[in-house]
C-alpha cells in the first residue's frame, strides 16, 4: 500500500510539473495557432533565474521567504521571456506558420546553447528549501515533501486560471479567441493583446515549472526544458489543443501512468506507455479529451 | 457599373479587389450604402457578396478604397473598422459554441452603455437563456445571438450576411421583424438570397456578378420578374 501511495503521490508531482508547463503551451497553440517548440526555453529562463536569484538577489536565498521571493523573480523572468518572445518573434510572423516553427524550434536549440555557454554543461545545485528536503507519512509511505510542493503549485495555477478565464473580460476573450479568432476581431476586440497574453501567462507557468522542477530534480540543467517539453506536448495532445481542464487531466494521466509502468516493468517502459496513452486517446478521442476549448 | 447616391453615403467602396489563393474574386467592385435604410446585396451563389462583406471589415486582404462614414479602412486591422461602428452578423453566425449566450452577448460590448433592453426586447428567448451554452441553441436562437450582439452597441452600420439561411418560416419572421426596427435606427447592407425578405425591408439593391457590380438602383427592380431571373437567375417568388 505504501508503495503505491508513493508512486501515486510521485506521479501527481510529476503530472503538476507537466501541466504547468503544458497549460501555457496549449492556450498559446488555441489561441494564437503557435506551436512554440520554444517552450521549454520558458523553463529554463524560470529555472536558471530562480537559481541565480537565490545567490545573488537581496533579499532572496535558499529558505523561507527569500526561496519565493527566489521563486518569484524567476516566473517574472519567464513572463517577461514570454511577452519578448511574442512581440519580437512571433508577431511579425502570425501568417507564416512554417517560419513560426523554425524559429521556435532555432530559438530553442540557441537558448540552450546560451545558459550552457554563460553557466555551462554541468547540472548546477538548485536551492532546496529545507522543509522540501523532508518527507511527510501518508497511509504508511513517507513522501517526499517536494511532491506536494509540486501539487499544491499545480492546484493553484490551476485555480487561478479558471479564475482568469471564467471570471475575467480578458480569460473571456482568450475562450473565445480560442474557438474563433477572426470573430473576437469582427466584434471590434483587439485579438493580439490576448496573443500577448497567453505569452505571458504561458512563460510564467513555464517558468514556474522550471523552478519547482529544480527543487524536484535537485540541480538545473540548460537541456531540462527540452526533455520535459516533450511529454507536455503529449499532455496538450492528449487534453486537447486549448484547453485547459483538459491539460490538467490529462497531466495527471501521463504522471501517474509513467510512474506506475516504469516501477512494475522496468525503466524507459514508462514513457513508452504514455506515447501508447496519447495513441489510445486520439483513436478514441481525435480532438482530445476536451476538445478545442479554454 | 458603379452607383452614386444623392445622399452623403455611410459606406463607400471603390475599385476593391480581393485575391484569395490565386482567386481574383472581387474584380473592382464599387458601390455606396447610405445613411439610411437597408441595401440588400445580392447575386448568384460565388458572385462575391460573403467576400464583398469580409472585405469590409478587413477579414480578407483587399485592395482599394472602402470608407466608413468617409475614414478609408483599408490598410486598417478589423478591430479598428469595426470600432468605426460596424456591427456584423456573418453568414456561419459566428457563434462561440462553448461560450453561454451570455458571455457571447457580453464579448461584443464596446464601451457606453450596452443595450440589452432593445436586445431582449427583440428576442426575449436570449434572457431566458442566458445561462445555455450558445454551442447548444437551436439554428434559430444562434441567429438571434448573432443579430443581438450587433444591436448591443450604438453602430453606424450592420452588416448582416443571409440572416435567414436554414431558418424555419416562424424564425425567419423574428429575423425579419427585427431587422425592419433595426433598420429604423442603423443602415443595414443586407445579403440575402430571400427575395420576399429584401423585398419586404430593403429600400434598395446592388446586384453583384463575378466579383463586380452588375446593377445598383432601388429594390423596385425586383418587381421586374424578367429582369430580376436575368440578373440572379431565379424568379419572383422565391
Amino acid at each position: 500500500m505504501s508503495t503505491i501511495v508513493l508512486l501515486a503521490l510521485t506521479g501527481l508531482g510529476l503530472g503538476a510539473l507537466y501541466f504547468l508547463i503544458a497549460s501555457g503551451l496549449s492556450l498559446i497553440f488555441g489561441l494564437a495557432d503557435v506551436l512554440n517548440f520554444a517552450h521549454g526555453l520558458f523553463l529554463a529562463v524560470g529555472a536558471y533565474g530562480t537559481w541565480w536569484a537565490a545567490g545573488h538577489l537581496p533579499g532572496a536565498g535558499a529558505s523561507g521567504a527569500g526561496f519565493w521571493l527566489a521563486v518569484l523573480f524567476g516566473v517574472a523572468a519567464g513572463a517577461l521571456a514570454g511577452v519578448l518572445v511574442e512581440l519580437v518573434l512571433i508577431r511579425p510572423l502570425y501568417a507564416r506558420p512554417i517560419e513560426q516553427v523554425l524559429v521556435t524550434v532555432g530559438l530553442g536549440l540557441a537558448g540552450v546553447a546560451l545558459l550552457r555557454a554563460v553557466w555551462g554543461s554541468d547540472p548546477r545545485q538548485f536551492p532546496k528549501p529545507s522543509w522540501a528536503a523532508g518527507t511527510t507519512g501518508v497511509l504508511g509511505a513517507q513522501v517526499p515533501n517536494d511532491r506536494f510542493l509540486l501539487i499544491g503549485a499545480a492546484a493553484v495555477v490551476l485555480v487561478a486560471l479558471l479564475a482568469f478565464l471564467r471570471r475575467t473580460r480578458y480569460g473571456l476573450v482568450v475562450r473565445a479567441g480560442v474557438e474563433d479568432r477572426a470573430m473576437v476581431a469582427a466584434l471590434g476586440i483587439n485579438v493580439r493583446v490576448a496573443f500577448t497574453l497567453v505569452f505571458a501567462i504561458g512563460g510564467a507557468a513555464a517558468a514556474l515549472a522550471g523552478a519547482l522542477g529544480g527543487v524536484y530534480f535537485g540541480n538545473v540543467t540548460p537541456g531540462q526544458g527540452g526533455s520535459l517539453l516533450i511529454f507536455a506536448f503529449i499532455v496538450v495532445v492528449i487534453g486537447g489543443m486549448g484547453s485547459v481542464p483538459g491539460s490538467a487531466v490529462a497531466a495527471v494521466l501521463v504522471g501517474l501512468v509513467q510512474q506506475f509502468a516504469n516501477y512494475y516493468t522496468g525503466a524507459g517502459v514508462g514513457e513508452a506507455s504514455v506515447v501508447l496513452l496519447l495513441a489510445a486517446v486520439l483513436l478514441a478521442r481525435p480532438a482530445g479529451l476536451a476538445g478545442r476549448t479554454a | 457599373m458603379n452607383d452614386t447616391t444623392a445622399a452623403a453615403p455611410l459606406l463607400e467602396l471603390a475599385d476593391v479587389h480581393v485575391r484569395i489563393a490565386g482567386s481574383h474574386i472581387l474584380q473592382g467592385i464599387g458601390f455606396s450604402v447610405p445613411a439610411q435604410g437597408v441595401t440588400a446585396l445580392l447575386g448568384r451563389n460565388g458572385a462575391g457578396k460573403t467576400t464583398t462583406v469580409k472585405a469590409i471589415l478587413g477579414l480578407v486582404p483587399r485592395t482599394g478604397s472602402i470608407k466608413v462614414g468617409g475614414v478609408e479602412t483599408v490598410g486598417r486591422p478589423t478591430h479598428a473598422i469595426v470600432r468605426l461602428g460596424l456591427g456584423y452578423a456573418p453568414e456561419d453566425r459566428g457563434i462561440f459554441a462553448g461560450l453561454t449566450v451570455a458571455e457571447n452577448l457580453r464579448l461584443a460590448e464596446r464601451g457606453g452603455e450596452p443595450r440589452y433592453d432593445l436586445v431582449h426586447e427583440l428576442f426575449p428567448e436570449l434572457r431566458k437563456r442566458a445561462g445555455q451554452r450558445a454551442g447548444t441553441l437551436s439554428g434559430g436562437q444562434q441567429q438571434m445571438v448573432a443579430i443581438g450582439r450587433t444591436l448591443l452597441n450604438e453602430n453606424r452600420i450592420l452588416l448582416v450576411d443571409e440572416p435567414t439561411k436554414g431558418l424555419a418560416p416562424r424564425i425567419v419572421t423574428e429575423v425579419a421583424e427585427a431587422l425592419e426596427r433595426a433598420a429604423s435606427a442603423v443602415p443595414i447592407l443586407l445579403v440575402e438570397q430571400n427575395l420576399h425578405l429584401v423585398r419586404r425591408i430593403a429600400g434598395r439593391v446592388v446586384v453583384v456578378e463575378q466579383g463586380a457590380v452588375a446593377h445598383a438602383g432601388g429594390a423596385d427592380l425586383l418587381e421586374d420578374a424578367a429582369r430580376t431571373r436575368e440578373l440572379l437567375g431565379v424568379g419572383r417568388a422565391r
